[in-house]
């Protein structure tokens, strides 16, 4: 097999894979070296596919060969798309020859498991020792790794690599057991308690003072939940996230929504891909993260599912109207993070600029807040929403996006309007 | 009415602001002319150089921050907003300026600055480099790339990309300023035509299979993808031919997985690791 084939083949069957990120690394570059890399800025997405995901790394398997048999997967034993396997120079190569040409910012490299976890593992260390120690290799490398292979391999991935991760797949066990058979949460979640002791030890190495520096190890973990193959609820899924990234100080915890694949399984029946509530996980996660929301404030035992139709801050703002309105002038920080429309800057700038003059509507429109939403729930000097407007059972209504056309195509990808705003697919 | 004559450069600029501050002249009665551009209706008196001598003023460091990133932006009108706001902090009593991003003119300087940034970012992301051949003497190998920036940032860009190709030697030619790396020495010479840069690599043909096989037809998002790689860029990404064939056949892909027969599940292989994996899961096997 040539290797444009094998790259076709082992392209599409890394692409169920949502992360893309190249950020986070420590900081190195090629300077006084013969290689070439650097890493430790921003991450840069080098080009965008029309799915609107990034392309910062050349994603892909070295081989779509699976003894595993999951249910949401093309790549899983029992289907019928065909197999194909990179030696490891043909990566290493490939790698360094889009590398140089600009085209990305370094590997993320990922396998089907065949012999062993240990055997495969192997496989994919030895493309990124390479990599690092033949070819001078400074750029980005993201290695997926295997709960079940021995800490002592898990271990080496990281020597090598900028970001590991370990996909946790479905948020209980009840689902893997169904759609995963091979996979255990508690196996998985040891493994990732593992990695964090070794980033952590490491960490306190390199502020010993007078300590030599200790070897490289990765920054950061990250791992994928699957969203929409199995029955769990946005609040399962954001719970199993809150707990990993505090259990495990994860860097990020990818959604992945199911999306149809060729070969489908008579188990897990395909449809089409839950795009609007993938968006709207990730800004609950993000409500958590940079807006101090728990998650119990944004999905409730009784409604444990996200507004489809609303972004989640939106959302409890309704279901909380007794909290507004919310004085742009005086109001403090964490209260102003909670206005529907205010995000983490525009609140920064606005705490910035009420020092120097009390602010008014024109002062927030020159900040480009959108004025539409935030009106009922803010006061200013010029301001004060209608009593009527927060108590009014209309107020919901006009926040709904307005009715849209029918797709005339129905199996064809659902609307994605409210979808496109802030969603970066991996990056947020 | 007094016409600054300036090179576009922010040395240029600051040699003139000097110039003007000392004498106090407002910024309302300056008219700011590039180098290269036709004089004015309102021609009026210049200064006569050498410039005034006293002290530089005194700005706070953001702002010289600012007038770097803001000096490569295309729209000459910079010069005078640099200005006016030298002004206001200087001499109308608002030292604290820049920390009133509510300000109107701040505001403007502030999209400015993040609209060269962005342009510097996307420079960064979509440089696409073309092999040349390799250095006989040193053995490295030559890349050449061709860019088309909205803004002047040649000279911003360029360190990135010594940082990360310092083992082979390149040049990115655009058509205002070339940016060169020799493994020794960044250094830059004047733009160039298009014709003068590479047109195909052999890779290309690797790298159009890549970007191919790791779109996800189910996922269309075309917005989206414009959103982050507008159009302006594509006529210099090798990638992009494709996306108006991959957009098409997206609809007829999704619908044959969708009528695809779904497949029986095989029963598990002789595997020892499978084997020990089971036994993990139920002890009492």
């Amino acid at each position: 097999m040539d290797l444009q084939r094998k790259l076709e083949i082992l392209a599409d069957a890394a692409k169920y894979d949502a992360s893309c990120a190249s950020s986070g690394a420590a900081r190195k570059d090629s300077r006084g070296s013969r290689g070439v890399g650097s890493t430790g800025g921003v991450g840069i997405c080098h080009s965008y596919a029309p799915d609107g995901r990034c392309i910062s790394l050349l994603k892909i398997l070295l081989t779509n060969a699976c003894l595993y048999d999951c249910h949401y997967c093309i790549n899983r034993r029992s289907s019928n798309v065909q197999r194909a396997r990179f030696t490891p120079d043909e990566v290493v190569q490939l790698t360094l020859d889009f590398y140089k040409r600009n085209y990305i910012e370094g590997l993320f490299l990922s396998s089907g498991i065949v012999q062993s976890a240990d055997h495969t593992m192997e496989q994919v260390i030895e493309v990124a020792r390479k990599l690092r120690e033949e070819h001078h290799f400074r750029g980005y490398i993201h290695l997926k790794t295997i709960p079940e292979a021995s800490p002592a391999l898990i271990e080496r991935a990281g020597r090598f690599a900028d970001r590991i991760s370990l996909n946790i797949e479905l948020p209980t066990q009840t689902g893997l057991t169904r759609l995963a058979p091979e996979k255990n949460l508690a196996r998985t979640q040891e493994a990732m308690g593992h990695i964090r002791g070794k980033i952590e030890e490491r960490l306190a190495d390199k502020r010993k003072p007078d300590a030599p520096k200790p070897p490289p190890f990765a920054t950061g973990q990250s791992t994928q939940m699957l969203v929409g193959a199995d029955e769990s609820t946005d609040a399962d899924i954001l719970q199993r996230a809150d707990a990993l990234y505090t259990g495990y100080r994860l860097r990020r915890v990818y959604y992945s929504g199911f999306s149809p694949i060729p070969e489908p399984s008579k188990v897990l029946p395909i449809k089409p891909p839950p795009l609007v509530r993938e968006h709207r996980l990730y800004q609950g996660r993000l409500a958590a993260a940079l807006l101090r929301f728990q998650v119990s404030e944004i999905v409730t035992p009784d409604a444990p599912h996200l507004d489809l139709a609303l972004d989640p801050k939106l959302s409890w703002a309704l279901r909380n109207r007794a909290q507004f309105p919310a004085d742009i002038n005086r109001a403090p920080r964490e209260a102003l993070l909670r206005v529907p429309g205010l995000g983490v800057r525009n609140v920064d700038r606005i705490l910035a600029a009420r020092r120097h003059c009390r602010l008014r509507l024109g002062d927030l429109l020159r900040l480009r807040v959108p004025m539409k939403k935030v009106l009922p729930f803010i006061i200013t000097a010029d301001h004060t929403p209608a009593r009527l407007d927060l108590d009014g059972d209309t107020l919901r209504q006009r926040f709904l996006p307005p009715l849209q056309q029918m797709e005339l195509s129905l199996d064809g990808p659902p609307p994605s309007a409210a979808d496109n705003a802030s969603v970066r697919t991996g990056e947020l | 009415m007094h016409t600054a004559h300036i090179k576009p450069t922010l040395e240029s600029w600051r040699e003139e602001a000097r110039t003007l501050l000392a004498r106090g002249v407002p910024p309302d009665a300056v008219l700011w002319c590039q180098a290269g551009d036709e004089p004015s209706l309102f021609q009026a008196e210049s200064f006569p150089s050498p410039a005034v001598d006293s002290p530089a003023p005194r700005v706070p460091a953001a702002f010289m921050d600012l007038a770097r990133t803001l000096a490569a932006h295309a729209d000459e009108r910079r010069w005078g907003l640099l200005y006016r706001l030298l002004w206001r902090i200087t001499h109308g009593g608002e030292r604290a300026l820049l920390s009133v991003p509510t300000d109107a003119d701040v505001r403007l300087v502030e999209q400015w600055r993040k609209s060269v940034s962005r342009e510097i970012h996307k420079m960064h992301a979509f440089v696409r480099f073309r092999l040349t051949g390799r250095d006989e003497a040193t053995g490295r190998e030559q890349f050449v790339a061709w860019f088309e920036p909205e803004h002047r940032i040649v000279r911003l860009a360029a360190p990135f990309f010594e940082r990360r190709f310092a083992g082979m030697d390149w040049s990115i030619l655009t058509p205002e300023e070339c940016a060169h790396w020799d493994g020794e020495r960044l250094h830059f010479t004047p733009g160039v035509p298009r014709s003068a840069a590479p047109s195909e690599d052999a890779l290309e043909k690797l790298w159009r299979t890549y970007f191919k096989s790791i779109f996800n037809p189910a996922r269309l998002k075309v917005k989206m993808m414009q959103q982050e790689m507008p159009k302006k860029y594509w006529k210099n990404l090798p990638e992009a031919p494709l996306i108006p064939e991959l957009i098409a056949e997206s609809g007829d892909r999704v619908r044959n997985m969708l009528a695809t027969e779904e497949l029986e599940v095989k029963p598990a292989p002789q595997n020892a690791y499978l084997e020990s994996l089971r036994r993990k899961d139920n002890p009492e096997l």
